[in-house]
């Protein structure tokens, strides 16, 4: 085999045709996008990566089940992220009290997942997506069940969003205040489930971090301002998305490298316009606690 | 609350807190009258922190009752203001210094967080009662511990609370930031009028301000002036062992008392 050339990754010719095909999947990866990006900020205020991790390799087990049982493989997905994510749920209120327990599940998923891949006959290129991504166009009823879970995901972060930021960010106040901290907990972990089983369809579980962390971490650099956080976050999940899809189209490789690319290189981006903003001596005003002083 | 006697803002009756078969105190009698400032003192494990999470709401009482300003104490009061001990925030919270007191505000209401110009200046006169006003847009987590507790105080006063409870919030701080948090405390409760209750292990720097202390140790507590409780006699009689208060520029001292480390239940307030 000789050396892989551009023109054997990369052939733009027919884009115009092409794109018209992949109308469905750029809606979906706009819709994923803004549910990543909302999700996201969640995500990296409660110190959830490793959740999203574990919630997307048991989203892949489901989707893996459905599709050797001949089931809808949505279906199957959600049904895994949203076990996950309401068995880490149950299992404590902040990332280090479950952390242990998401390893263990997490390689038990993905085992089952594998087994259950092993066993299909079906089309290679759908076991394969699962786990890494696809661009096989969307079809329209897949379309629609993406949207529904959208609507729901987004309607909720709408209502829980400010006691859920109060909770996730210093939750003994917001209980002392009211915020049903122990509650928004669980809730909260059902709506990830339900991002994870989006992004799977699109990204595959080993890259729903790049969708669910990388853009709310992103943004987390460049401000510190709860109103433009999100705005960023959604930003750079949509385009991350979308640009992937659309690089991905006139391509042989799959849709994931393309979005999880563009989503880190948004990720430097935003990394060197901090450091260009807050030189290293400013910075020396202290991000922890004084020392304690010998009384 | 107009009317002829305003009731106290915080009333405990009887009042008794065990934590299953351990008994932490009992036969509370308290009144806090609105701008009194009471300082709740002890040893690690008497029930200090649980006296506060009583009057939070999220701690029932065995026997006994709380009323916060002639209401019974529940879980989410409004009337009721909370600084905790001083935890570095993560460097990389979504919120500024003035965000992060307009939490103590509306954090608790549902619906998306959008900027407010009615809240913002309530805020905006909160932050410079607390001196906060030059780092009021920097991100919270990049502040010193100092900066952070000041924007506690901030947060648990911009809502006009009836109540302030303050939970050791003086842990972790050099004695410079812990006198300037503890006089900031004291001149909201004298803006605003609300009582406070501060507990503290140390007694020194809420010394110039506490109208009283309460003093629970081994089961036992004495309510009084700083004057009558922190003197040999009374806390040798709560201890139950030689106790020696010594009085040196201002300052006191507790010598020989029940170590922490002693206690059988030193991880009181931690659940």
């Amino acid at each position: 085999m000789g050396a892989v050339t551009w023109s054997d990754v990369f052939d733009f010719s027919d884009y115009g045709a092409l794109l018209a095909l992949v109308q469905n999947s750029l809606w979906a990866g706009a819709l994923l996008g803004l549910v990543g990006g909302l999700v996201g900020v969640v995500v990296v205020a409660r110190d959830l990566p490793f959740a999203v991790h574990g919630t997307a390799e048991l989203s892949f087990a489901g989707g893996a089940g459905a599709l050797l049982l001949g089931v809808d493989v949505v279906a199957g997905s959600l049904v895994g992220s949203v076990l996950a994510a309401v068995l880490f749920g149950v299992l404590g209120n902040r990332a280090r009290e479950h952390n242990s327990a998401i390893g263990v599940l997490m390689p038990f998923g993905l085992g089952l997942g594998v087994l259950f891949l092993a066993l299909y006959e079906g089309r290679a290129a759908n076991k394969f997506g699962l786990l890494t991504g696809q661009i096989v166009a969307v079809d329209d009823p897949q379309l629609v069940s993406l949207a529904v879970i959208a609507t729901v995901v987004l309607v909720a972060l709408l209502v829980l969003w400010r006691p859920l930021l109060f909770a996730s960010l210093d939750p003994e106040v917001a209980e002392a205040r009211g915020v049903p901290v122990r509650l928004l907990s669980p809730v909260f972990m059902l709506l990830l489930g339900l991002s994870v089983a989006m992004s799977v369809q699109v990204v595959g579980a080993l890259l729903v971090l790049a969708l669910l962390v990388t853009p709310a971490a992103a943004a987390l650099r460049v401000s510190a301002s709860p109103y433009l956080v999100p705005v960023l976050s959604v930003l750079f999940a949509v385009v991350s998305v979308v640009g992937g899809t659309l690089l991905a189209l006139g391509s042989s490789v799959p849709i994931s490298p393309y979005v999880t690319t563009v989503s880190f290189l948004l990720y430097l981006g935003c990394r060197l316009v901090a450091r260009l903003r807050r030189p290293p001596a400013r910075a020396g005003a202290g991000p922890v606690a004084e020392p304690l002083t010998a009384a | 609350m107009s009317g002829a006697a305003t009731p106290p803002a915080l009333r405990l009756r009887g009042a008794e807190l065990a934590h299953g078969a351990h008994r932490l105190w009992s036969g509370l009698d308290l009144d806090v009258a609105p701008g009194e400032f009471v300082a709740v003192l002890g040893a690690n494990g008497a029930g200090k922190s649980s006296l506060l999470k009583v009057v939070l709401g999220q701690h029932a009482l065995r026997a006994g009752t709380v009323e916060v300003a002639g209401r019974p104490a529940r879980r989410g009061d409004r009337r009721i203001g909370y600084v905790p001990q001083q935890k570095g925030l993560d460097p990389a919270t979504p919120l500024r210094a003035r965000d992060f007191v307009r939490l103590g505000l509306d954090g608790h209401r549902w619906g998306p967080l959008l900027p407010s110009r009615r809240t913002g200046r309530r805020v905006d006169d909160v932050l410079a009662a607390v001196g906060a006003t030059a780092y009021a847009d920097e991100p919270v987590g990049r502040l010193s511990g100092g900066e952070q507790q000041r924007l506690r105080v901030a947060q648990s006063v911009v809502g006009e609370p009836d109540l302030l409870l303050a939970d050791e919030p003086l842990l972790s701080l050099d004695p410079h930031h812990a006198a300037a948090v503890t006089a900031l405390v004291d001149a909201c409760r004298r803006r605003t009028g609300a009582a406070v209750l501060f507990v503290t292990h140390d007694v020194n720097p809420v010394l110039p301000y506490a109208d009283r202390v309460l003093y629970l140790a081994g089961g036992r507590f004495r309510v009084g002036t700083p004057d009558e409780v922190m003197t040999s006699q009374t806390l040798s009689s709560l201890y139950g062992s030689p106790v020696q208060v010594l009085r040196s520029g201002g300052r006191v001292l507790v010598a020989g008392a029940a170590a922490p480390a002693e206690h059988p239940h030193a991880h009181e307030g931690v659940h």
